[in-house]
């Protein structure tokens, strides 16, 4: 399998005031086209932070972040945004819809950046909430649709532009467990059928059991090993 | 273009809000308005006054009279091109609060002197013939519905009326438009000779004259002569520009015109500032959305496009409706004639009006944005969780 994403020495530092806040230090990690990889370790211990690395809304202090065959810590703002609108999608915690827009308009939004026109973009967006099983909810604002479902607006908003890889932070983490498992059971399939490469970040075993490999970050480092 | 639907929703997100926002704003700029209006309003009669006039008064007051022989002994200066004299004759029709202001002319005189005023020929030659004729503004004749051939009866404390009558009757021989914008129509002017032989006191006085110089740039050397040339006489002079007297004139009701200006201007302000925060406030809510969209890959220049619109569409909805309502209404009619003869929205103001709208919506918008966008985008999706 070919390597999709290289982290090689990354260090990343805060800075708070006159105090340095340092988050990862000296951190290498791979991952191949296709996989679907778990990020767990303790609160604070930098995943978001990693995960916003890898989609480009930050730079590391030190290191180099590639995808595929970009230097994503070397872009400039504008190209970062462009490679972002082709590249990415992100799905977050708390879904982060537009309240003011129905599911269909959410999930039409990053297609907004393509050339697609009208048609085509509502097409695309029927096909990816269809994708999430949510066909029946086109017209429905966030505020009235269930968290689960809510998720899977955001799951379809993040998919919809066929990126290259799905960047999801603690995506069951504000859902009960049914909904969470539907939610996982998503992404499994969107790994397993279309080969998606997926990161995701979690504090649950149960979820991380579904990816294909999980690995733990603490004190700024990578390791695979279980903690005791 | 695909991002209108977007804004528009932006728009509707909170109806009451923007709805108050908007309604806010268009009150503030029917005042902005009003407030140039009545600005002109005090100003005008400086403005539009004609550097090369001369206005030539009692050097004690203007209430006081001088003799109608000046006019020959002015006409004879050098450097003086023409001469007319005015007389303030204080009118009254039907009541006090229907002021406005009337004044015996000799008509050729007056239309050399006052080419800003058009009258037409066959009014000129009514005029002429009609012994007890006037000529009214067409501020005036809008005001009382007066047309030519009707009769209007004054009576004068200041002169009384003519001997054996009770009131003096005037017929209305042409109305007179202006070339020039800002000039006062709201008056009413009659025939001197017809004043000087009805009047029963103080026959053979005027209340000022009015010169024009040859040289404009000379008017200051010609009115010291003027006053020179009248000097330890029983009616000695002061000769000045028409601009600064008509200065001297706002003055006096100046001081009430200038505390209207700062009140208005004061609330004008205040709303702009509370409209200003509410639209920056509902930018600043939505940091974290603004952050989705940056994730999502929207450049930081569409973004601040996105919000800059919306905010200058509620600006421009408010403002835009305000100027014009306001301008509408003052060239419907003047609401206030007796108060202030000239009263209408200077097109400068429009100008200073529309391009205030555009800053408060860029200002009010650019701010939030600007500020959101600068933050990385990781912490504006944090502010969330
Ligand atoms: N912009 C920032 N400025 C200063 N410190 C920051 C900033 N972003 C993150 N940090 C700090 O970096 C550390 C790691 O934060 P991060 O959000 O990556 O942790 P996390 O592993 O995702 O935690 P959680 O499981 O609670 O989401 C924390 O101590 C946090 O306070
Ligand atoms: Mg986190």
């Amino acid at each position: 399998m070919s390597s999709l994403v290289q982290i090689k020495d990354v260090t990343k530092t805060f800075h708070r005031g006159s105090e340095d806040v340092p988050v990862l230090s000296g951190l290498n990690l791979t991952v191949a086209k296709g996989e679907f990889l778990a990020l767990m370790g303790p609160s604070g211990s930098g995943k978001s932070t990693l995960l916003n690395l890898i989609g480009g809304l930050d730079r590391p202090t030190k290191g180099s972040v590639s995808i595929g065959d970009d230097r994503v810590d070397q872009l400039s703002e504008r190209a970062l945004a462009a490679w972002r609108a082709r590249h990415v999608g992100f799905v977050f915690q708390f879904y982060n819809l537009m309240p003011v827009l129905t599911a269909l308009r959410n999930v039409e939004l990053p297609l907004l950046l393509t050339h697609l026109n009208k048609a085509q973009r509502r097409e695309h967006a029927e096909t990816a909430l269809k994708v999430v099983g949510l066909s029946h909810r086109l017209k429905h604002y966030p505020r009235t649709l269930s968290g689960g479902e809510q998720q899977r607006v955001g799951i379809a908003r993040a998919i919809v532009t066929d990126p290259t890889i799905l960047l999801c932070d603690e995506p069951t983490g504000d859902l009960d467990r049914k909904s969470g498992d539907e939610i996982l059971t998503l992404l499994q399939t969107l790994n397993q059928e279309q080969g998606k490469t997926i990161i995701m970040v979690t504090h649950d075993p149960h979820a991380s059991a579904r990816a294909t490999r999980t690995v733990h970050l603490d004190k700024g480092q990578l390791s695979t090993a279980q903690p005791e | 273009m695909k991002y209108l639907g977007l804004i528009w929703s932006n728009l509707k997100r909170k109806k009451l809000r923007t709805t108050l926002t908007v309604l806010s704003i268009f009150v503030a700029f029917l005042l902005l308005a009003f407030l140039f209006a009545i600005k002109e309003a005090f100003t005008a009669g400086v403005r539009i006054a004609d550097a090369d006039r001369l206005i030539v008064r009692h050097k004690v007051s203007l209430i006081q009279t001088l003799p109608v022989s000046y006019a020959q002994r002015l006409a004879g200066l050098a450097g003086i091109d023409a001469v007319v004299h005015m007389t303030w004759f204080g009118g009254i029709y039907q009541e006090p609060k229907n002021f406005f202001a009337n004044m015996p002319v000799e008509p050729e005189k007056f239309y050399d002197l006052f080419p800003e005023f058009t009258l037409s020929p066959e009014a000129k030659e009514k005029w002429g013939k009609t012994r007890n004729g006037v000529i009214i503004g067409r501020a005036l004749a809008d005001r009382f519905q007066w047309k030519v051939g009707d009769r209007i009866p004054l009576t004068s404390p200041i002169w009384g009326e003519p001997e054996g009558e009770s009131v003096w009757d005037f017929e209305v021989c042409g109305i007179f438009d202006t070339s020039k914008k800002g000039a006062d129509t709201s008056g009413l002017y009659f025939r001197y000779d017809f004043f000087d032989e009805s009047r029963t006191k103080g026959k053979g006085e005027v209340g000022w004259y009015t010169v024009r110089v040859q040289n404009a740039d000379e008017a200051g050397a010609v009115a010291a002569k003027i006053d020179a040339e009248f000097a330890n006489s029983p009616f000695e002079t002061k000769a000045e520009p028409e601009g600064a007297f008509a200065a001297g004139f706002a003055q006096q009701i100046g001081d009430i015109g200038a505390i209207m200006i700062a009140v208005l201007s004061a609330v004008f302000f205040t709303i702009l500032l509370v409209a200003g925060n509410t639209m920056s406030q509902s930018v600043r809510e939505r940091t974290e959305e603004l952050g989705v969209l940056k994730a999502m890959g929207f450049t930081n220049g569409l973004i601040l496009v996105l919000v800059l619109a919306e905010s200058c569409v509620i600006a421009m909805l408010g403002g835009l409706v305000g100027l014009g309502l306001a301008w509408g209404l003052l060239q419907a009619g003047n609401p206030a004639p007796a108060l202030l003869p000239v009263f209408y929205v200077p097109d400068q103001a429009l100008i200073i009006g529309f391009v205030m709208v555009i800053a408060l919506g860029i200002i009010s918008g650019a701010m939030p944005a600007l500020a959101a966008v600068r933050l990385r985008t990781a912490e504006a999706l944090r502010r969330n969780g």
